[in-house]
């Protein structure tokens, strides 16, 4: 309900910019050469996309389609003279869900005031950090879901209901992102991916589905991001900060009923560059749980350390490796193991590495790719490999999967072993 | 979408693709160093700066046709060194509005750097410097063939002067690093355009020729509008055609961050 209201304010300020516009550039019309500019120019693009797949195997508790959706993507833009307006939303018919949908992705205005100063306000897809599909200090609403099941890549990103204020400066670049309700992720809450409940102690999913207390308020429940960033011999290099919620619940009500998205500041830093023939990354990030800063609180995430290191470098002619290391490091580990109140305790720390192989073939129409997650703690995999052929400049192929495995049925990726998928794809580009 | 990043990752575009001063009348025949240094700066440096809507037409052994469209913003850092470019996509569509930006440099030990934005994702990318013989945006052109070739990477040796062309005979001092042994190129004597590439493989044979099949004068600058690729061993071949060009708009300093994501209204309109 509360996304169709945002979706209903979006509209309404994106159609009355769309009608002060209007005015503005028929007023303007006999500035500059009048023939152009007498109707407001809007650029229509977008795709049409087929897409299906399939568990390959049996999940107790999920459809056995993991996905099967053809989408309509519009994308209008129109360009004045003092800002950009830009509409971009997907029209979804969604089988799994048995169900119609529509989902905004951004409509939003955005000017350049002066010399120094970008805005951009309205429904946005935000980003920052250096790392690969790992995300430190980039607290923006991630979708798990549609990344889990074999959507684009781009359906990753969630979008953000927020003004963001960009600041150039001599000396360096300040980014804010203020967004006035709490944008969480569209997390995994077992709707269509099976996820291990503690609650229960076993795997769950439509059976169990995850209710939130979701901090709701306007201006209340609002989140603070901002990056100051300059460049040094083109090493780029950023400080962050952040203040709101756990972005995907980090704990649950007393009652063990609902799950919370508990408050959560961050403290980071981040530098990239060139290292040797290829680029490399570190970026690192304190989490301060502020609901629960002793740690004792079992029902609330404990405050961590978060740190990332990263190469990438082409390994041959149209042929790219990356690999990262990442590692979760929990700050208040004892009280924490005190206070468990039953159950298996989780590791101290969680290492994560990652490995991407992109090659591109047939005049590089043809792209192979395969991105792979492994936890040495969790002892988990989750791979994603795809094939993307582009049969013409508007019509492409696509088809890859979503691969889970792993040795515990609780760890981070492990717990989706029920959920691995393959899927195909088609879509045609206007 | 993801294909034409890497793909582009080569491109280190030189707005005057083979751009000309003003004709030289001098009767006698310069050496040959002076002539491919001319023939160089003529090429892609002319005017501090520049811009240029870019269209090719990429057709393969069947006939098949693909399509690209971008504009392209290039400022010179100093004459006949380091360049920055900016190339945003437009054409096909499931590349609009992705852009590059690039950060050239001349000196052998330094590679380029180079961003990628990616619109949907909201993403600024950095790209590992790659092999500067891999296609550029899918095309039968090459990184090298549109950033320039550095002239510290070949001998040059001129071996027929006609009434028309200098004709000058690269051969690579690295030869492992190239696909061919040696390549010639037709400078034409009044202009210092280069008229035609020809290169030829490890037999000696040619495989590839690269033609600029159309030069206008541009505020002051002769300035290749058209050119074509064809090769000989796979049967592909692309047109590359440049319209919208403008020099010297006396850009800022704009190859950043902030203009990678949205470009300067005022030099892209």
């Amino acid at each position: 309900m509360r996304r169709s209201l945002t979706i209903k304010i979006c509209l309404v300020i994106w159609f009355t910019a769309g009608t002060v516009v209007s005015v503005a550039v028929g007023a303007s019309d006999d500035k500059t050469d009048g023939s152009s500019v007498s109707k407001l120019p809007v650029e229509t693009h977008g795709f049409y996309e087929i897409r299906g797949g399939y568990r390959l195997q049996n999940d107790k508790y999920e459809k056995d389609m993991s996905i099967m959706e053809n989408r309509l993507q519009l994308d209008l833009a129109s360009y004045l003279n003092w800002a950009d307006l830009k509409f971009k939303g997907d029209f979804i018919g969604d089988l799994v869900e048995e169900q119609g949908d529509f989902d905004l992705r951004e409509a939003n205005i955005f000017t350049r005031p002066t010399d120094y100063m970008d805005v951009k306000v309205g429904r946005q897809i935000l980003t920052w950090g250096t790392g690969d599909l790992v995300f430190i200090n980039d607290l923006f609403p991630k979708d798990w879901e549609s990344f889990f099941i074999g959507r684009d890549t781009e359906y990753l990103k969630a979008p953000s209901d927020a003004a963001k204020v960009s600041l150039f400066g001599d000396w360096a670049n300040l980014d804010v992102a203020f967004t006035p309700q709490f944008d969480p992720d569209r997390f995994i809450d077992g709707q269509r991916i099976s996820y291990w409940s503690s609650n229960l102690s076993r795997t769950a999913g439509q059976d169990a589905i995850v209710h939130t207390d979701k901090p709701n308020d306007w201006f209340g429940d609002s989140e603070i991001a901002v990056r100051l960033y300059r460049n040094i011999s083109n090493y780029e290099l950023a400080l962050y900060g952040y203040r709101g919620y756990w972005k995907s619940p980090g704990g649950q009500n007393t009652a063990m009923n609902q799950a919370i998205f508990p408050d959560l500041n961050v403290y980071g830093a981040s530098a990239r560059g060139t290292i040797a023939k290829g680029i490399g990354n570190m970026e690192v990030g304190y989490y301060e749980s502020a609901d629960d800063q002793s740690g004792k609180d079992p029902l609330i995430n404990n405050s961590e350390m978060r740190y990332l290191a990263g190469y990438t470098q082409e390994i041959a002619r149209d042929f790219t490796m990356g690999v990262q290391y990442y590692i979760e490091y929990m700050l208040d580990y004892g009280p924490y193991k005190r206070n468990l109140p039953a159950g298996p305790a989780r590791d101290r720390d969680r290492h994560l590495t990652t490995l991407r192989l992109t090659r591109l073939l047939m005049n590089q129409n043809l792209q192979c790719s395969l991105f792979t997650y492994y936890s040495p703690s969790d002892k988990d995999v989750y791979m994603r490999p795809n094939v993307n052929y582009k049969v013409s400049d508007n019509l492409a192929m696509e088809i890859g999967g979503n691969i889970f495995f792993g040795d515990y049925p609780n760890t981070f990726f492990g717990q989706f072993h029920d959920n691995t998928n393959v899927y195909l794809a088609m879509r045609y580009s206007f | 979408m993801k294909q034409i990043w890497k793909i582009a990752s080569i491109v280190c575009f030189s707005l005057p693709v083979f751009a000309a001063d003003k004709p030289d009348a001098a009767p006698q025949i310069p050496d040959v160093q002076t002539i491919v240094s001319k023939a160089n700066i003529v090429a892609y440096y002319q005017g501090d700066d520049g811009k240029a809507k870019v269209k090719m037409v990429i057709t393969d052994k069947q006939g098949q046709k693909r399509e690209r469209q971008f504009n392209i913003l290039r400022k010179d850092v100093s004459d006949g060194g380091d360049q920055k470019y900016f190339v945003y996509f437009e054409l096909p569509a499931d590349v609009r509005k992705m852009a590059y930006m690039v950060h050239k440099y001349t000196d052998p030990q330094k590679d380029d750097d180079r961003w990628l934005y990616l619109p949907a994702l909201s993403l600024v990318k950095r790209i590992a410097a790659g092999d500067k013989r891999t296609s550029f945006v899918g095309s039968d052109f090459l990184y090298e063939d549109v950033s320039g070739r550095s002239l510290e990477e070949d001998m040059h040796e001129l071996i027929q002067t006609t009434d028309q062309f200098f004709v000058v005979k690269n051969v690579p001092k690295r030869p492992d690093t190239v696909e061919f042994s040696y390549f010639n190129v037709s400078i034409d004597r009044k202009t210092y355009v280069p008229m035609k590439m020809e290169f030829f493989d490890k037999e000696n044979k040619l495989y590839r020729a690269i033609e600029s099949t159309k030069v206008e004068k541009i505020q002051d600058f002769y300035t290749v509008v058209k050119s074509v690729v064809t090769n000989l061993k796979t049967g592909g071949k692309t047109e590359m055609e440049f319209s919208n060009v403008q020099y010297n708009m006396n850009l800022g300093d704009i190859f950043t961050e902030r203009y990678l994501q949205r470009p300067p209204k005022e030099a892209m309109r």
